[in-house]
């Protein structure tokens, strides 16, 4: 993993320092709000319905037993005892008290963590594919590149008050696990000739006016790429709108200009940003390749796990639902999910995070990752560890079996938090999954992926959800907009409107009607939803959701 | 037409906490909605919405909020305002909290 050097590490405690000093000033009334809140938001510090809400980066998503135990102690000390993991590989602390913030930051910095540029309109925190460095269809782990890009964006001067935020995600896989179609710059790490490069894809985003990013260039010489995002910014820093905050994303610069326009405006800039880089970024990249090797694979029998396989169908269960292939000879990825039936999906208690933080020392390389799907990933696991660590997870609520399924569900905080919310999504996320469970019907219907937001922001991704849930407040009556046939990965969409809304009571019921449709109307059982609903189209997904229209037609 | 005017009360998010607040007739804030004052008059309502943004020190984002006359004090008529008052929904968290332990 990268290691703060001095130099971070001085810089972080100065930020703490200072912002020890703005809160001290605020509480004692010497800054007002209006001064204060700029510099809370710099800091992670949000201020939403109930309590003020911290939100801390875990880079790229990953992050070692240490650091979770740290968030542990936060959430003890205090917190409620748990955390919130985000779609951003964040966690968010639900109710820390201002005065405390301070000592909060402290403790993050003593784990080389910060909740610098969660917020406000600078380059966030960079996402990346939570099986990077493990998964079997890489062609390079995406992580020295993402901290690359961090160090890059972090206090960059031209990059602290621009149009809007910016979000950047990074695969080094075919198969997109990032979402990198629906954020402002998607790189994905490409080869061509035996020689590395990157695919850029620019100005996809979801919000108000959901967009798949386009192909800016296919392949970019590696030691190229940040002069190149430079140019990209800059353009978009000087011919983005800020006349209106909805359009500013580049997204919409993309689609108003046209991707090929900005094309061209990028290789001028281009042209001069790249003499300004002189390839010192190509020797701190080869650093933190270093930083990121892998570990030392070990090789062992795997009989252990055989023998739990198939004696133990509660074992075989989970295994077929939340591993996946690793690239080295008898390991695996294993997924936790924070989705317990009826819990809140991405939270996890203090105990939970004790339990995997210790899991990740014991058996996994001191590696723990977050998903953007809000769950949480042991990387490197040897096959023979498997059932002691499935065991231990059973005892604390974490193995349930169910990655990828219908109770698998993203959903944003929503009006149980949310400031912004025009509706709840937990409750929602909570029904669908213990229905969905009572019903024993799950491992039947297969892959499926629900994804719910609590306002136009899409903080849920509900766009690129197979089936997606939009929570409005339609005059004062929370109602739920379902759109169907959205995908976040490489083949990504935006799903399509089914059509009105639906009350709080009546969305459950909807969504499982839709879903017992597609189990009559697949044409096998290895046909996903998804896969039957590009076959069929909406129409027969509509029949079955709004069953009066069709009875009044007739 | 313009709309009717609806009875408000003044409430905001504690500084140190966050905890959602309400004025009372008193000029003071309390955690509980049945405590707030009702402003039935409009002008009256801003006027006392200048004077609690004053109180910036102990409070932040000040506003009027609509609500309903209950049998026990206000009640809210929007269901934001409901949550507000009450807690989130997936845990006995905030001011549920509270309760419980009285
Ligand atoms: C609770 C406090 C939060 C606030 C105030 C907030 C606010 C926002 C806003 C205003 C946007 C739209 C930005 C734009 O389109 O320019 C946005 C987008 C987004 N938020 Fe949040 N959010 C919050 C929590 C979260 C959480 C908990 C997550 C993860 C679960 C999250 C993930 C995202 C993502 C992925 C987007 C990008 C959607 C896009 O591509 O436009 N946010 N957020
Ligand atoms: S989608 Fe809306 S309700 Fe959900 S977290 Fe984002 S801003 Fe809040």
């Amino acid at each position: 993993m990268y290691k703060y050097s001095d130099f971070d590490a001085a810089f972080i405690a100065e930020r703490n320092r200072q912002f020890r000093g703005q809160v001290d000033r605020r509480v004692a009334g010497s800054l007002t709000e209006d001064e204060f809140k700029p510099l809370r938001l710099m800091n992670g510090l949000y201020l939403q319905l109930h309590a003020y809400m911290l939100r801390v980066a875990v880079p790229y998503g990953t992050l070692n037993g240490t650091q979770m135990r740290q968030f542990a102690h936060i959430a003890d000390t205090w917190d409620k005892g748990y955390g919130h993991f985000t779609t951003r590989q964040n966690i968010q602390f639900n109710w820390p008290t201002l005065s405390d913030v301070p000592d909060i930051l402290d403790a993050l910095a003593d784990v080389q963590m910060h909740a610098i540029q969660t917020s406000g309109n600078t380059i966030r925190n960079v996402t990346a594919d939570h099986f990077a460095g493990a998964a079997a269809d890489e062609i390079a782990d995406p992580r020295p590149v993402a901290e690359l890009i961090r160090q890059w964006s972090t206090d960059h001067p031209e990059f602290q008050f621009m149009p809007r935020k910016f979000k950047v995600a990074i695969t080094g896989s075919e198969n997109d696990r990032a979402v990198i179609k629906a954020h402002d710059i998607g790189l994905r790490i490409v080869e061509q000739n035996d020689v590395l490069g990157f695919e850029v894809i620019v100005g996809g985003g979801l919000g108000r006016t959901p967009m798949i990013g386009k192909t800016l260039v296919e392949f970019l010489p590696r030691e190229d790429l940040l002069p190149y995002l430079e140019a990209v910014v800059s353009v978009w820093n000087e011919i983005g709108r800020r006349d209106n905050k909805y359009k500013a994303r580049i997204k919409i610069t993309v689609h108003e200009h046209g991707i090929d326009a900005i094309r061209e405006l990028v290789a001028a800039r281009f042209a001069e940003t790249k003499q300004e880089f002189a390839g010192v970024d190509m020797s701190y990249l080869a650093q933190f390749e270093d930083a990121f090797s892998e570990p030392v694979y070990s090789n062992r029998p795997v009989d252990a796990y055989d023998l739990a396989y198939s004696n133990d169908p509660v074992f075989r269960s989970w295994a077929d639902t939340n591993l996946t292939a690793h690239r080295a000879e008898g390991y695996s990825i294993a997924t936790i999910s924070l989705k317990a039936h009826g819990q809140t999906p991405g939270d996890a208690t203090s105990e939970q995070m004790r339990v995997m933080a210790s899991l990740a020392e014991r058996f996994g390389h001191n590696e723990l990752r977050v998903s953007h799907e809000q769950n949480i990933i042991l990387p490197h696991v040897h096959l023979a560890e498997l059932p002691q660590i499935h065991a231990e997870l059973s005892q604390i609520g974490l193995a349930t079996a169910n990655i990828g399924l219908i109770s698998d569900i993203i959903a944003c905080p929503g009006m149980d938090y949310c400031a912004l919310a025009t509706a709840r999504s937990i409750p929602i996320a909570q029904e669908i999954a213990t229905r969905f469970d009572e019903l024993k019907l799950e491992h039947d219907i297969g892959h499926l992926q629900i994804k719910i937001s609590g306002c136009i922001n899409a903080c849920g991704h509900h766009h690129v959800g197979h089936i997606g849930i939009l929570g409005l407040d339609r005059a004062g009556v929370e109602s739920y907009q379902i759109t169907l046939g959205g995908d976040a990965t490489e083949t990504a969409a935006i799903g399509e409107r089914a059509g009105p809304g639906f009350s709080a009571t009546k969305i459950v019921p909807a969504i499982e009607r839709l879903v017992l449709a597609y189990l009559d109307l697949r044409q096998s059982d290895d046909e996903t939803f998804l896969e039957t609903y590009r076959r069929l189209g909406l129409a027969p997904f509509k029949a079955a959701l709004y069953p009066e229209a069709k009875a009044h037609a007739a | 037409m313009p709309r009717p005017y609806l009875p408000k009360v003044i409430t905001a998010n504690a500084l140190i906490e966050g905890d959602v607040v309400y004025m009372t007739a008193k000029g003071m804030w309390s955690r509980c909605m049945r405590d707030a004052e009702i402003l039935n008059d409009e002008a009256d309502a801003q006027i006392r919405l200048i004077d609690a943004s004053a109180q910036s020190d102990d409070v932040v984002g000040v506003y009027l909020s609509d609500v309903a006359q209950g049998p026990n004090g206000a009640e809210p008529v929007h269901f934001r305002e409901e949550f507000r008052r009450t807690g989130p929904s997936n845990y006995l968290h905030g001011k549920q909290e509270g309760q419980a332990h009285v």
